[in-house]
């Protein structure tokens, strides 16, 4: 109780930490710049389906970031998790078409039907995600090797993995597709084509997956204890090693979890590609951390919101799409403009930060 | 615990102890598996000059952009106890300046206007390197998310200096530089990476960057208090990496004859934190040693020639350089040594005169 009042009486002191700060900036940010997109461009901004195909397209990364979202908070980095994903892609897609090796007699001999391929792929696609996050982890936590070492090793290894897998890419069966690719429509948000047919708003499952994934991440860093755990390593490894929390489980867990998300990713890539090729989702490792690192993570570590980071992803898409639109239609404005954009960002974070240390000092 | 009054020679090389087994262990399997592999013979090549050949001269010659990539960024990590993961992308920059200069003057490459071009794209590329490392200095920004600026869009700008064209150059000045000098027996890139070497080796020499680098990488706060200026270290370094960029990117185009803002360098940045890491150099910055990270970088190279030699698809490569990356840093790591010394400390006391060895 009296801890409760303590908390109370800082918080009303302080009305913002951290976290809530660069949380609310974020938000404000993309909901500005959507709205001024809106009322320049209008056309395609109006319309709520544009926002749902900027879900649907990044579905992935949401989960990917996610993912990396939880183990920046710990202090650490990985950054496999854009191959895995693609690594998970590829073999999903060869487990539909039924030609992956062992897993393709496998397959033959269970007289597996159509669903159960589904089924399959996707168990195969959490156990390679957990494997990926299994090895990391251990490695990282227990035997206390660098994590960028660890998982640039883990990114060769799943983007070779995929060539060893199969050089052509390839592609699942349409019918098969056509179950995956099932679109939840909601009318009541549709508008007007050309032809003033209403057509109704689509959604993937992906983006259900997604978002019902950063629900249950957002419950595990507010209410969890291993949530709050993850927040208490990486703020101070020392102090949550001398208050009782097992740093090396905590650290590990983090991994676990982050490559469990990235084969969960993976799946969801192939829901809405349909496609293995080996240069599937490339650069999304470092997609996902500019969108974590926009959404107010910090890489230092104890400081990140994954609510942040949703909004970080869909930040990062409408400035693409608002270049794309804006007539800049040379191929290099798009990502020059998203690097001045995390630029500006980044600089934000850091006079945040900056900003606490005088305060700290100050006192 | 005894390392620092105990052996002391022997604990300042023990770091290079896993790049030199590394290679050691390359060089063993290599042996076995070919004998030939490492046979260097005398050839003439297109212009009737007798050049070097083998692979161990292709080892030593394809490892050039990594090691004098890897020389700036031991001093970055060292510096500011991170990485620049933007090497690539501004080396990709600097190749585009590079080639820009050279095409201005339509078409007539003379020797000034090389030397021109390396001098603009050598500024071009510390300008960047300044802007990264005032992020990381003054801003207080992580080196790597400083960095993930320019590597989001660095390929973009080298992309858009050039007007969205990926020009060729062809003159004998260029592939003087990418490939052999006429009458030296020596490919060039080789001789670059000496002169840097040597550039490095006397700057520590005869100042105190180097001490000074580490003071700040150990502990910035303390290292004010005694009058090094952190700030401008931290930038000093950042600036002297953009400089290695521009040479890497100048020979990554001169070996080519043309500038691809894709292709160029790519996934080199990691290749680079990875030839630290191996060289035994902390990635947390503080104590470095550049000696480690240059055997690390051959040692790379070395591993992926071999795989090329072993008819190994380059697509595939990565992933046979992943579990051999996972090993030797395994290897390396403290806790296994522990473990190791553990067990040796058991054997000792069994066998005191194996103990007595270990001491000494």
């Amino acid at each position: 109780m009296n801890n409760a009042d303590k908390t109370l009486s800082v918080r009303r002191r302080e009305p913002l930490t951290d976290t809530q700060l660069l949380l609310t900036i974020t938000i404000c940010i993309f909901v500005g710049m959507y709205v001024l997109a809106m009322m320049i461009w209008g056309g395609g901004f109006k319309k709520p389906q544009m926002l749902f195909d900027m879900l649907n397209d990044n579905a992935y990364l949401i989960i990917i970031s996610c993912g990396l979202t939880i183990v920046m908070i710990t202090g650490s980095i990985d950054i496999s998790v854009g191959g895995v994903t693609a690594l998970v892609a590829m073999v999903g897609v060869m487990i539909l078409n039924g030609n992956l090796g062992l897993f393709g007699g496998l397959q033959a001999a269970l007289g597996l039907s159509d669903q159960w391929r589904i089924v399959f792929a996707f168990v195969m696609s959490l156990l390679i995600g957990l494997a990926f996050g299994l090895v990391q982890g251990y490695l990282i936590a227990h035997l206390e090797i660098q994590p960028f070492i660890i998982t640039l090793a883990g990114m060769f290894f799943a983007r070779g993995m995929i060539t060893i897998v199969s050089v052509d890419p390839q592609k699942a069966p349409q019918s098969l597709m056509d179950i995956l690719q099932t679109r939840i429509e909601i009318p009541w948000l549709g508008s007007p084509n050309k032809k003033g047919v209403m057509i109704p708003a689509r959604m993937e499952i992906g983006v259900v997956i997604a978002l019902v994934i950063v629900v249950l991440v957002f419950l595990l860093l507010r209410k969890h204890r291993l949530g709050r755990s993850f927040y208490a390593v990486g703020g101070n490894r020392q102090s949550a090693l001398m208050l009782g929390v097992n740093v090396r489980k905590t650290r590990f867990m983090a991994h676990l979890l982050c490559g469990f998300l990235s084969g969960i990713a993976g799946f969801v890539f192939m829901m809405h590609t349909g496609a293995g090729n080996a240069t599937n989702a490339t650069a999304a490792e470092m997609n996902a951390i500019a969108s974590s690192i926009i959404g107010g993570t910090l890489l230092t570590g104890g400081v990140g919101n994954v609510i942040g980071t949703f909004f970080g992803v869909l930040t990062l898409s409408t400035i693409k799409s608002i270049v794309t639109t804006s007539g800049l239609r040379d191929p290099w404005w798009q990502s020059i403009t998203t690097g001045a954009m995390l630029c500006f960002f980044i600089l934000l974070q850091s006079l945040v930060l900056m900003r606490r240390g005088k305060k700290k000092s100050s006192k | 615990m005894n390392k620092n009054t105990k052996g002391s020679a022997l604990a300042n090389y023990s770091q290079l102890l896993v790049p030199l087994i590394a290679i050691l262990l390359l060089v063993i399997f290599n042996l076995f598996r070919d004998p030939s592999f490492f046979s260097v013979g005398i050839t003439t090549n297109n212009n009737g000059d007798p050049v070097l050949q083998g692979n161990l001269i292709s080892i030593l010659n394809g490892a050039s952009e990594l090691v004098i990539l890897s020389m700036g960024m031991t001093l970055v990590t060292a510096a500011s106890g991170g990485q620049d993961i933007s090497v690539g992308a501004l080396a990709a920059i600097a190749g585009s300046v590079f080639v820009k200069v050279l095409k201005s003057q339509g078409g007539a490459i003379s020797p000034v206007l090389v030397v021109g071009a390396f001098l603009l794209c050598c500024a071009v590329a510390m300008a960047f390197g300044a802007f990264n490392g005032a992020l990381v200095s003054v801003f207080n920004i992580q080196p790597m998310i400083a960095t993930l600026i320019l590597f989001t869009c660095g390929r973009s700008i080298a992309y858009w200096i050039n007007g969205g064209a990926t020009p060729t150059i062809s003159s004998p000045i260029i592939s003087a530089i990418g490939s052999f000098v006429p009458g030296m027996p020596v490919p060039t890139p080789i001789l670059i990476v000496i002169l840097m070497g040597i550039f490095f080796a006397l700057l520590f020499r005869f100042t105190t960057l180097g001490l000074y680098i580490q003071t700040v990488g150990i502990n910035q706060g303390a290292a004010r208090l005694n009058g090094i200026n952190a700030v401008g270290i931290k930038l000093l370094s950042f600036i002297l990496l953009g400089a290695c960029c521009s040479v890497a990117g100048m020979i990554g185009v001169s070996r080519l004859g043309l500038i691809n803002h894709e292709t160029l360098l790519i996934n080199i940045e990691m290749d680079a934190i990875l030839a630290v890491a191996i060289g035994g150099n902390s990635l947390g910055g503080g104590k470095f040693r550049m000696l480690g990270s240059v055997l690390g970088a051959y040692a790379i190279q070395a591993l992926t020639i071999t795989l090329y030699a072993m008819k190994v698809p380059s697509t595939d490569v990565k992933a046979y350089k992943a579990v051999v990356i996972v090993l030797l840093v395994v290897m390396g790591s403290p806790k296994v040594k522990e473990t190791v010394e553990r067990l040796r400390k058991r054997a000792g006391g069994k066998r005191p005169a194996g103990a007595g060895k270990e001491a000494a």
